[in-house]
């Protein structure tokens, strides 16, 4: 439990005040339509108007909201101004998707509510339209409008239609339901599994988005829901000549009531975050529209093609990741990739593994079916949007850090060495950071190749500066045959590891968090560990699990996690 | 849009307009709303509809992942053979299901999302796509003798005999334990 305030505490915070704010305007908005101005409409439809009102309320709130965590320009520039405040609240900041999830279900949710009380409104309307008798109340009400110059409060004006009907010829009915499909469409189309398996299909299903944002703006133009316009109430006091109904107009005292419809209040809620996130996609635009020169293709074996270029103007930090464009393989696509570079390097290169059509094509046209060199002007153009902020940002404001990375996951740890290789031994600044633990699981032993590389010059360098000490690293392979295993025993003795060259040893099997933790808190009691993963969500939730019950001696153990 | 299996996004969709389907249709039946006897088609059809999509088909490439407890639908919806493995007899099906819905607000909306299913149905079938029924992987008998290695032909090198014998003056270090009692040479 130690840990667990550090880690979520502003989490739940945020989640708490957002729910507040939910729970807030659902009471709120119920109360608001209880009062005397609706208390005809009220003898219609009972509760049911102010059932449908609270939810839609709440829609106003959780739709302005949804388009702000995934303005990544934006978060990227708070982000950025929040961190010489706040590691902590920089971090919150991480959590983005996870928060536009919640707050798509809170909108699925109020949703279904509204909806459901809108069928019980639409029901009572046409009941007190069909009532044929005029010594009932609703059905007075519902004739009021008739005559030439009356304002109506049944929005349902005749008695031989039916609520479906009404539905599809109202403003309000037919863009309920166009919003409601496109909102469905969205979500199933965002189920995780369609996600990570055709994720083309989540994104531009997505899109649908502008359907529903323009479909709920224009919702409420209609000004179906109704009440007793200020007007009338000075003179029509409801609670006084309700019982009088059949006197209205002959009574001074109570003449015909005089209604009038609300006005549409959702555009004032969403046009704010709207007008962000057109900034954002123009900003996005204006990115891509920069020119981008491929200066090195490097095919390594394990299906890894390594991309290095050159941007104007192009600033990063380590960990971060870009979004790239290849227009002649589609004019849509955007992909994200963790950048391999140091900052300190003249160039920013990405490591991509060929797994779908896209990085397929992308392969074919930097030549690699091709044998022999390829011309530069040959290479495809490439656009470039980001780098974006992730938490390996913050890797060198911790004292003592840990790394792990599973498979392909390394690749945002590779940028942190590299630049950690710069900074220590070529500039010699003091950095704050004094000690890495680097893990790295990996199950097959192909995709070390080019990371070996990488561990090697750096051995190398740590040696000659006698820094042995400031990175230690364990490679664990968590496959393998039965071959390669004999070969291995075989060579138990040699001085370099016989898979990666590397003084370190390579170890077999899974890491034992438990010992790893243990042994890292007594080494540095009293410390702050940053722990940065980036890999599969399994490995997330024991590390989390271990950050939160390892705290010896004062060790605090803060979790970070990469996400796409 | 590259190899998308359009089934799997249309089984999405189905299953979510189903439970749509049935909400409206409980909803109409429970409050006694006008065409309750289309809500109440609704509950049955929302039913029907959630278990026919509850199991998910094998996919053409690629890990599959199964619903909570979807074997025993599994093997129910693959008796019925082509009228379930077959995308066009869904989505005639699911289009079928979904008119009644027209007729009612309360399952207006069950209605146009189960015809959204129809359609992207469609789009699978025309792909050439069929439901596959996921059956769990039986595990192949391990072969004992392929653990067994080649025995040696040749016995290891020892040192000669007279090495091996255990000494008298240092019993202890010895490897194994004598029978008799061990003496001298005399």
């Amino acid at each position: 439990m130690g840990n667990f305030a550090a880690n979520e505490g502003l989490s739940i915070f945020v989640i708490l005040v957002w729910l507040g704010i939910n729970a807030f305007l659902f009471v709120h908005f119920y109360m608001a339509f209880l009062v005397d101005r609706f208390y005809y409409t009220r003898v219609i439809l009972g509760h049911a108007l102010s059932w449908a009102r609270a939810p839609a309320a709440c829609l106003n709130f959780n739709c302005m909201l949804i388009l702000l965590p995934v303005c990544r320009n934006l978060l990227s520039f708070l982000r950025g101004s929040i961190q010489c405040c706040s590691r902590t609240a920089a971090r919150q900041l991480d959590r983005n998707i996870t928060f536009h999830k919640l707050v798509a279900y809170m909108i699925a949710f109020h949703t279904a509510v509204h909806i459901i009380a809108h069928l019980f409104n639409f029901e009572r309307f046409m009941d007190a339209q069909l009532e044929a008798n005029s010594s009932s109340l609703p059905h007075v009400l519902s004739l009021i409008g008739n005559k030439d110059n009356e304002s109506f409060l049944n929005p349902i004006r005749s008695n031989e239609t039916n609520p479906t009907i009404v539905m599809f010829t109202t403003v309000a009915g037919l863009t309920g339901v166009v919003i409601t499909l496109a909102l469905i469409l969205i979500i199933t189309s965002s189920m995780e599994v369609i996600r990570r398996s055709y994720f083309e299909v989540f994104w531009f299903t997505h899109h649908l988005f502008i359907v529903f944002f323009i479909g709920l703006v224009l919702h409420g133009i209609g000004r179906i829901v109704r009440g007793q316009s200020f007007d009338s109430l000075k003179h029509h006091d409801p609670i006084k000549c309700h019982s009088q109904f059949e006197e209205w107009g002959n009574d001074p005292s109570c003449p015909e009531p005089k209604f009038a419809g609300n006005p549409p209040m959702t555009w004032k809620w969403v046009v704010g975050p709207m007008f962000l996130f057109l900034c954002e996609r123009l900003v996005r635009f204006h990115r891509s529209q920069q020119k981008v020169v491929i200066t090195k293709v490097v095919m390594h074996p394990s299906k890894t093609l390594e991309l290095q270029m050159k941007k104007k103007g192009f600033k990063m930090e380590v960990g971060q990741y870009i979004f790239m464009q290849c227009p002649s393989i589609s004019q849509l696509e955007w992909h994200p990739f963790t950048l391999t570079s140091a900052p300190e390097e003249d160039h920013f290169s990405v490591h991509i593994r060929i797994v779908g059509d896209w990085t397929q094509a992308l392969y074919s046209a930097c030549g690699g079916d091709k044998t022999g060199v390829q011309d530069a002007w040959e290479l495809p153009k490439m656009a470039v949007d980001g780098p974006f902020g992730t938490a390996s940002e913050d890797v060198f404001r911790y004292e003592v850090v840990m790394l792990v990375g599973a498979g392909i996951g390394v690749t945002p740890f590779a940028s942190i060495l590299k630049s950690v290789w710069y900074k220590h031994v070529q500039q010699n600044t003091n950095v704050f950071t004094k000690k890495i633990y680097f893990y790295w699981l990996c199950p097959e032993t192909q995709a070390f190749e080019w990371f070996a590389d990488l561990l090697q010059s750096l051995e190398r360098q740590m040696t000659e500066k006698h820094m042995r000490d400031f990175l230690s690293y364990n490679i664990y392979l968590t496959r393998w045959k039965d071959a390669e295993a004999a070969h291995l025993r075989v060579q138990y003795e040699a001085e370099n590891d016989p898979i990666t060259g590397l003084k370190q040893k390579t170890l077999y099997g899974k890491p034992n968090w438990d010992n790893e933790f243990n042994t890292i808190a007594t080494s540095h009691p009293g410390c702050k560990v940053g722990v940065f993963l980036c890999g599969p969500q399994a490995l997330g939730k024991s590390l989390e699990k271990q950050c939160h019950s390892q705290s010896q001696g004062g060790t605090e153990f803060i979790f970070n996690k990469e996400n796409f | 849009m590259g190899k998308i299996e359009w089934a799997m996004w249309a089984n999405e969709q189905a299953l979510a307009s189903g439970l749509i389907y049935l909400t409206g249709g409980i909803v109409g039946v429970a409050g006694q709303l006008k065409g309750w006897e289309y809500a109440a088609f609704g509950i049955a059809a929302g039913v029907f509809v959630c278990l026919l999509e509850y199991p998910r088909s094998k996919r053409a490439k690629g890990t599959n992942y199964e619903r909570t407890g979807q074997y025993c639908f599994t093997v129910c919806v693959k008796a019925f053979g082509p009228l379930t493995s077959n995308y066009y007899v869904r989505a005639f099906l699911h289009a079928a299901l979904c008119v009644p819905g027209g007729f009612m607000l309360a399952t207006v909306l069950g209605c146009v999302c189960l015809g959204m299913a129809s359609l992207i149905y469609l789009s699978a079938a025309i792909h050439g796509e069929h439901w596959q029924p996921i059956m769990p992987k039986s595990e192949p008998a391990k072969s004992v003798t392929q653990s067994i290695k080649h025995p040696p032909q040749n016995p290891p090198p020892r040192p000669p005999a007279e090495m091996r014998r255990k000494r008298a003056e240092d019993l202890e270090s010895a490897a194994y334990v004598n029978p008799l009692p061990v003496t001298a040479n005399e």
